[in-house]
């Protein structure tokens, strides 16, 4: 059966038809090679665009996620206001009452390649919405991106691997997954610029031109403008730079490279507000600066080479020289890491080199769902078949080791790594797999057809000849020295194909069934196979925008921070900018107290509205109850009587009625279960049933004192609950005092909850209220 | 609100004794009265036969309206009736202004209807007013809470207020359900289901006036829309784009305490009896494109249906609407364009209906935007009631100078103002085609860019070496390329070759396979001679020097296998003529014919390599 098929295979092949084919593409070959390149460019182009598109048509032109609707947001002042505006924006509806200097905390590249956009298209007269235009950026930028991986695999390998390069990166899932149409993140103009710069680096090292390494200084101060992800170009390229002169392939087209693209890269940098002079004063970016003064004794040392001629002289002089610079650079780190001029690694940086380190030193990093080490499922989930052809690709690249191949085997193994710390940072190690694998899969089908056209010619130029012996005899010799040669590869073309139309597949159905969801609105599949769409998201925000005083405060956890200031337009505690660990901590700290100590600390925090998630009732899994241990732990860093054992069983995590008591009375707790007890949720399971965790829970009874539920959405997704004004308490904390007839309490206690400012005035409020909360019962009917 | 009925009582016996001699040639001789309070609107309908018993003629009629009720006087309109309930139609209405007739007090509002034909002593007509009013219905308690039911406290005077004597008269008041909290109670009140009646009165004077409250449950949703902006747009490519921008309230009781999505989830109809969940828009037929969107996205709660009469679209606001609650939202839909545009000399005019698309919903500020072709002049609009007209430009996709807009505002509007309006311009139907001129010519003038670009030299410095070494390297490309070319001919000339040398073997013509040779040769002789200037051209340049060997290495073999094939050929042929038999032919080929595979194998490999360059 196989002889059959691969002889109709050579058939074909042989047939006069495609050789006259193969012939008048011969004719104008140069022209034709490039109509078709640029064909499949452009469709290429096109199809990385139409991939993300998906939710769109789904669902509708809309933001997803959380952190897009924070650059949604910025990117509508921009436009609105103009760029000066947006510079000096303070925002006061964020970290309330800390408010946010918008404009030295961010990274702009986004929001302004976004405005320029708009402002291109309106100037070519095309009204379109500013929503329009994010969220096909990230769309566009991909499409952008899949020429530059075109451009880098021709600068690596040749262009057959660049235009399969191009192939993979328009539908790689790791890509797709942070490019989707809505998905209007720094990532997706980030990894276009990281390759661009990586590529113009690579380009300048190949030629030694200042030209391309001066476009590779502007890629990289694109680069930092839109994402902090640059930390790892300012190390990988030093890193890179160092391998090249270890292995001796030091030359000047790496001195002009390097040094054009870090210096005029730095200078760049620190053009953007939020980075600032760290290029010079922290730890992190030390290691390029270290090889830039290197590259300078290199350069010295080759030249005393060169002109001292003498060999033994060199060496003593090489010796003095390396050790000097050494120790001069080490003494220079010391004292500027001694004197507070050098920063010290930042915790991200650490957790990045050991996974453990987040885990036991920052909660709030390692409460983040993708910051948690990869998963092989994820890794083949995002990369398929590209995860077998990266080592494949490897080797290719040591086969044919040049300046080029070692940048992308580097860039290659150690974003590997870094994607196996974290599940974000397989999108920056995307690029990298793509270019490997195109490597592997160009040369490896490059091979395999020579092999089949040799073949295929041999064979024709035989049978031109007609059915004489001397052409049998010479198509067996050649045939004998490898046996089965064509038949093999003829195989192996095919598995190829095979292979890669699964991972076309796999890559369609991965972008139409996971990452496409907006997460903003839930979709189900109903009882008889329809649609149904939770969009209590929405429904709880446009409640808080239409129908809350404007100048509310909302407290949620910081999750929701972003969409509440961008949907709900109301001003929150905290949101996902998670610069402020004791503020996030303080509300983590509120919602796993009692009632009656929260309340003095959202009174402290000016709180109107508390706004929890839940998903008791349709069985959504990511709300706050289970991110509940995550605030135990971050509000019990900052603050001590916050214990996590509190909330746990025997080392378990519970809400049903073996829960521990301070887990069943706790705030988070009773704002999501208030009421939930009388509700039957799944059929033929007692009232309190909760479809997210499977229990029926502890405390159904549930009382609030100093909230009411002000809004509730129709599938309980969020609720929202009202503060009440305290005009009531005082009078109640009055009779209390007369009760137990201690004025100094009284009025200390009133002077606490007059200017609760300094911690210890607050800790005195918190400590009478517990006082009060154990004694109120008997005295409320007295009053 | 006692206090305020109690002034007012105090007003109207002023007049009673100032105003009675006055305007008084005039006498009701029958008026009936109905309220419909059946919804937020507080709609009157009022038949009256107005008789004449005064000297002269008479040609106005004086409706006055107290101050309190005329200043949330939507809807005002007078038609004569002929025969019982038969009512004209708009076009019958009467025209009706506002006047301040002297020596009246300033607590009455006072409207002037022309009669048709003037009225002559003892003469009568009849007449029907009709009346909507807005925010006239007070809730009474003003807040309630989710569980309660709302309640509203209506109030008007029992006897019809006129400057003229009342013969007979009576009061209807309709109530949404027949719930009644309390009402005043006078002599002949009867309460019958939904329906209050007060009368019949006989023989009042001029200015009769009695207050009445009616205290009544009406859960009706309470939809007043602070703004409402339509823009309609107008595409000559045929469509009616409709945007209509709602900014609405719940204006009844406000909600007070919980909201309890659990009470509201079990029993919506009782924990939940004041709120509304839906608004249902009467759209035009074959309305398209339909949608329903916020600030934050699309509504996913909306129901379409369409016959050939309307298109019914039922619009969920993202929650209930309770008291006081808000909320924003946008429809648009498409109608075609031919169904609202229509010619008349030689102007076009846009024939669209000018109020809301929703029942029972009240609209404080009303914007019609009416955005006309780019390019439309001479422009009028024709509105059946007074309304503010400004105008405006509107930047849309491809607009140079704009769009001229008509904006419309008019306040207070309610249902009955859902009429026709009428706007004329000129449109020059070749301006159509400017737009897609303009897009066409933009594609051109980029395509034209990009081969002048591509054709265009842009090197700054023609004399710097690595420019020469291009220009050289394209010439060697040039140069290679036909060669080349010249190689494949020279290839496809030995494959004639070999192709007559088998027409011989098939037909034994001897001559024609000798003539295919002399072709063959002269032809050979001209590629060569072709192949002379390019090889030294390649010999010269120095940018050549890597290709070179292997091309004069192919020009090399090409001869070999060239002379070789001849030697062939004529060894065939020689066989022939000599009548020799196959088997010996083919021994004596035999070993050329070896030569020759190896070379083209050689000549085919050479081939490749140049290629790749």
């Amino acid at each position: 059966m196989v002889a059959k098929m691969d002889k109709s295979a050579t058939d074909l092949l042989t047939s006069p038809g495609v050789s006259s084919l193969f012939k008048s593409l011969k004719l104008k070959t140069k022209q034709q090679e490039l109509l078709i390149r640029v064909t499949i460019l452009f469709l290429v182009y096109v199809l990385a665009f139409i991939t993300r598109l998906f939710s769109v048509l789904r669902y509708e032109s809309m933001i997803h996620e959380f952190d897009p609707y924070f650059n949604y947001r910025v990117t509508q002042f921009l436009t609105e206001k103009g760029f000066y505006e947006f510079w000096n924006w303070f925002d006061s509806e964020s970290w309330y009452p800390l408010g946010r200097i918008i404009g030295g905390t961010l990274y702009p590249g986004l929001m302004v390649t976004a405005a320029l956009i708009y402002w291109t298209i309106r100037f070519l007269r095309f009204s379109v919405h500013i929503r329009e235009v994010c969220v096909l950026t990230a769309p566009f930028f991909a499409s952008n991106t899949t020429l530059v991986a075109y451009f880098f695999g021709k600068e690596l390998w040749d262009t057959g691997a660049g235009l399969v390069a191009a192939v993979l990166i328009a539908i790689c899932p790791g890509y797709i997954s942070r490019s989707v149409a809505g998905s209007y993140d720094n990532e997706g103009v980030a990894i276009f610029a990281l390759l661009l710069t990586f590529y113009l680096f690579v380009k300048a090292v190949n030629t030694g031109s200042l030209a391309w390494a001066l476009a590779s200084a502007f890629g990289y101060f694109y680069m930092v403008s839109a994402w902090g992800g640059y930390v790892f170009i300012i190390n990988l390229i030093p890193l890179y730079v160092m391998v090249l002169l270890i292995t001796g392939r030091y030359s000047m087209r790496l001195y002009v490279a390097y040094n054009c693209t870090y210096i005029l890269g730095m200078l760049l940098a620190m053009q953007i507000r939020f980075v600032g002079f760290q290029h010079v004063q922290s730890g992190e970016h030390m290691a390029a600066m270290g090889v830039f003064f290197l590259m300078q004794v290199f350069y010295f040392l080759d030249w005393v080479k060169h002109s001292l001629n003498d060999p033994k002289l060199f060496h003593t002089f090489l010796r003095i020289t390396v050790t000097c610079a050494v120790g001069l650079g080490a003494i220079a780190l010391g004292v500027g890491t001694a004197s507070g001029y050098i920063s010290p690694w930042t915790g991200r940086f650490y957790s990045l080199l050991d996974p453990t380190y987040a885990k036991d030193h920052i909660p709030i990093i390692a409460s983040v769902s993708e910051h948690q080490p990869t998963a092989w499922s994820s890794f083949m989930f995002d990369f398929h078949i590209l995860l077998l052809l990266f080592p494949a690709g490897l080797y290719f690249c040591f086969k044919r080791l040049s300046d080029a191949t070692i940048f992308i085997v580097m860039y290659g193994l150690t974003s590997m790594y870094f994607a196996g710390v974290m599940v974000r940072l397989i999108l920056v190690a995307t690029p990298a797999v793509c270019l490997i694998s195109a490597i592997a899969v160009s040369a490896t089908i490059k091979n395999l057809t020579q092999l089949v056209r040799a073949k295929g010619k041999a064979s024709h130029s035989a049978s031109g000849k007609g059915t004489t012996s001397s052409k049998a005899s010479s198509k067996g010799s050649l045939d004998q020295s490898l046996p089965f040669q064509r038949n093999g590869a003829i195989a192996l073309l095919l598995g190829a194909f095979y292979l890669l139309s699964r991972y076309a597949i796999h890559c369609t159905w991965v972008t139409s069934e996971a990452y496409s969801s907006p997460s903003i609105v839930l979709a189900a599949r109903g009882a008889h196979g329809n649609r149904v769409i939770f969009d209590d998201y929405r429904e709880a925000y446009f409640w808080l925008r239409q129908n809350t005083p404007p100048d509310a405060k909302v407290m949620s956890w910081w999750d929701y921070g972003y969409q509440i200031t961008a949907m709900g337009n109301r001003t929150v505690i905290v949101d996902n900018n998670t610069w402020n660990n004791t503020h996030i901590a303080t509300v983590g700290r509120a919602m796993s107290s009692y009632e009656d100590e929260a309340y003095e600390i959202m009174r402290s925090l000016d709180v109107d509205y508390v706004l929890v998630v839940f998903g008791g009732v349709t069985g959504y899994s990511s709300d706050d109850i289970n991110k509940f241990l995550w605030m135990v732990r971050i509000g019990g860093g900052v603050f001590p009587v916050i214990k996590e054992p509190d909330y746990l069983v025997n080392g378990e995590y519970r809400v049903d009625k073996g829960a521990a008591p301070k887990m069943l009375n706790c705030l988070m707790y009773k704002l999501s279960y208030y009421r939930f007890g009388e509700l039957t949720t799944e059929y033929g399971k007692p009232p309190g049933y909760d479809r997210a965790r499977g229990v029926e829970i502890g405390n159904k009874d549930i009382k609030l004192e100093y909230l009411e539920e002000a809004f509730t959405t129709s599938n309980w997704i969020v609720r929202i609950y009202k503060v009440k004004p305290p005009n009531n308490r005082s009078l109640k904390c009055v009779g209390i005092a007369l009760l137990i007839s201690s004025i100094a309490v009284t009025m200390s206690y009133e002077a606490a909850k007059l200017i609760p400012t300094t911690s210890s005035e607050l800790w005195l409020c918190f400590h009478l209220g517990k006082a009060r909360s154990v004694a109120s019962p008997g005295f409320e009917k007295l009053i | 609100m006692r206090e305020i009925r109690f002034d007012l009582l105090l007003l109207f016996i002023a007049f009673y004794v100032l105003l009675a001699p006055v305007l008084s040639d005039l006498v009701i001789s029958k008026l009936d009265r109905r309220v419909d309070l059946s919804s937020q609107m507080v709609r009157t309908t009022t038949s009256l036969k107005v008789e004449n018993n005064g000297v002269g003629t008479v040609s106005e009629i004086l409706l006055p309206f107290p101050d309190h009720q005329a200043k949330d006087l939507a809807f005002l309109m007078v038609t004569i009736s002929e025969g019982k309930g038969k009512i004209k139609g708009v076009s019958g209405s009467l025209p009706i202004r506002v006047v301040k007739p002297e020596e009246t007090p300033p607590a009455l509002s006072w409207y002037l209807v022309s009669l048709p034909k003037e009225l002559g002593k003892g003469e009568s007509i009849s007449l029907d007013v009709k009346a909507v009013f807005t925010h006239i219905l007070r809730p009474f308690p003003e807040k309630i809470t989710q569980a309660d039911i709302q309640l509203l406290a209506f109030q008007d005077s029992a006897y019809y207020l006129s400057p003229y004597a009342v013969k007979v008269q009576t009061l209807t008041v309709k109530l949404p359900e027949p719930k009644v909290e309390s009402y005043t109670k006078l002599e002949n009140t009867k309460v019958s289901g939904s329906e209050i009646k007060y009368g019949p009165y006989e023989n009042l004077p001029s200015f009769s006036y009695t207050p009445i409250v009616v205290h009544f449950v009406n859960n009706k949703p309470f939809a007043v829309a602070r703004e409402l902006v339509r823009e309609i747009e107008i595409s000559h490519w045929g469509n009616v784009q409709v945007t209509e921008s709602y900014n609405i309230h719940h204006a009844g009781a406000l909600i007070t305490g919980e909201f309890s999505r659990l009470d509201y989830q079990a029993r919506p109809h009782v924990r939940g009896a004041s709120a509304f969940r839906n608004l249902v828009a009467k759209l035009p037929p074959r309305a398209h494109s339909v949608y329903y969107r916020d600030e934050i996205g699309n509504i996913s709660t909306s129901n379409l249906w369409g016959d050939s009469a309307k298109t019914l679209l039922e619009i969920e606001p993202r929650y209930p609407m309770f008291g006081g609650w808000r909320t924003s939202f946008t429809i648009g839909y498409g109608l075609p364009l031919q169904d609202f545009l229509f010619q008349s000399e030689g102007k076009r005019y846009l024939n669209i209906s000018f109020g809301c698309p929703m029942d029972e919903v009240v609209i404080e500020k009303l914007v019609v935007k009416i955005v006309l072709p780019e390019g439309s002049k001479d422009i009028s609009v024709s509105v059946p009631f007074p309304v503010n007209q400004l105008e405006e430009t509107k930047f849309s996709h491809l607009d140079m100078v704009g769009r001229p807009v008509i904006v419309l505002e008019k306040s207070n509007v309610v249902p009955e103002h859902n009429q026709y309006f009428q706007v004329y311009y000129k449109f020059n139907s070749l301006s159509l085609l400017w737009e897609p001129l303009m897009l066409i010519s933009g594609f051109f003038f980029l395509f034209v860019t990009c081969i002048v670009y591509m054709h265009a030299d842009l090197t700054i410095s023609k004399s710097s070496a690595s420019y020469m070494a291009k220009l050289q390297w394209d010439e060697v490309q040039t140069a290679i390329q036909q060669f080349q070319n010249i190689m494949n001919r020279c290839m496809t000339v030995h494959d004639k070759i070999e192709a007559s040398l088998r027409d011989l073997s098939r037909t034994g013509d001897v001559q024609a396979c000798k003539a295919a040779r002399k072709a063959a040769d002269s032809l050979l002789k001209e590629l060569s001679k072709e192949l002379k200037p390019l090889l030294s051209f390649l010999q010269s340049s120095p940018q050549a020097v890597q290709i070179l060997p292997k091309v004069e290495e192919l020009v090399a073999k090409e001869k070999e296998l060239q002379e070789k094939l001849m030697l062939k050929h004529s060894t065939v042929v020689d066989c022939y003529e000599k009548k020799l038999g196959g088997r010996e032919t083919e021994n004596r080929v035999a070993s050329v014919q070896q030569k020759i595979t190896l070379l083209r194998q050689e000549a085919e490999d050479l081939f490749e390599i140049i290629d790749e360059i």
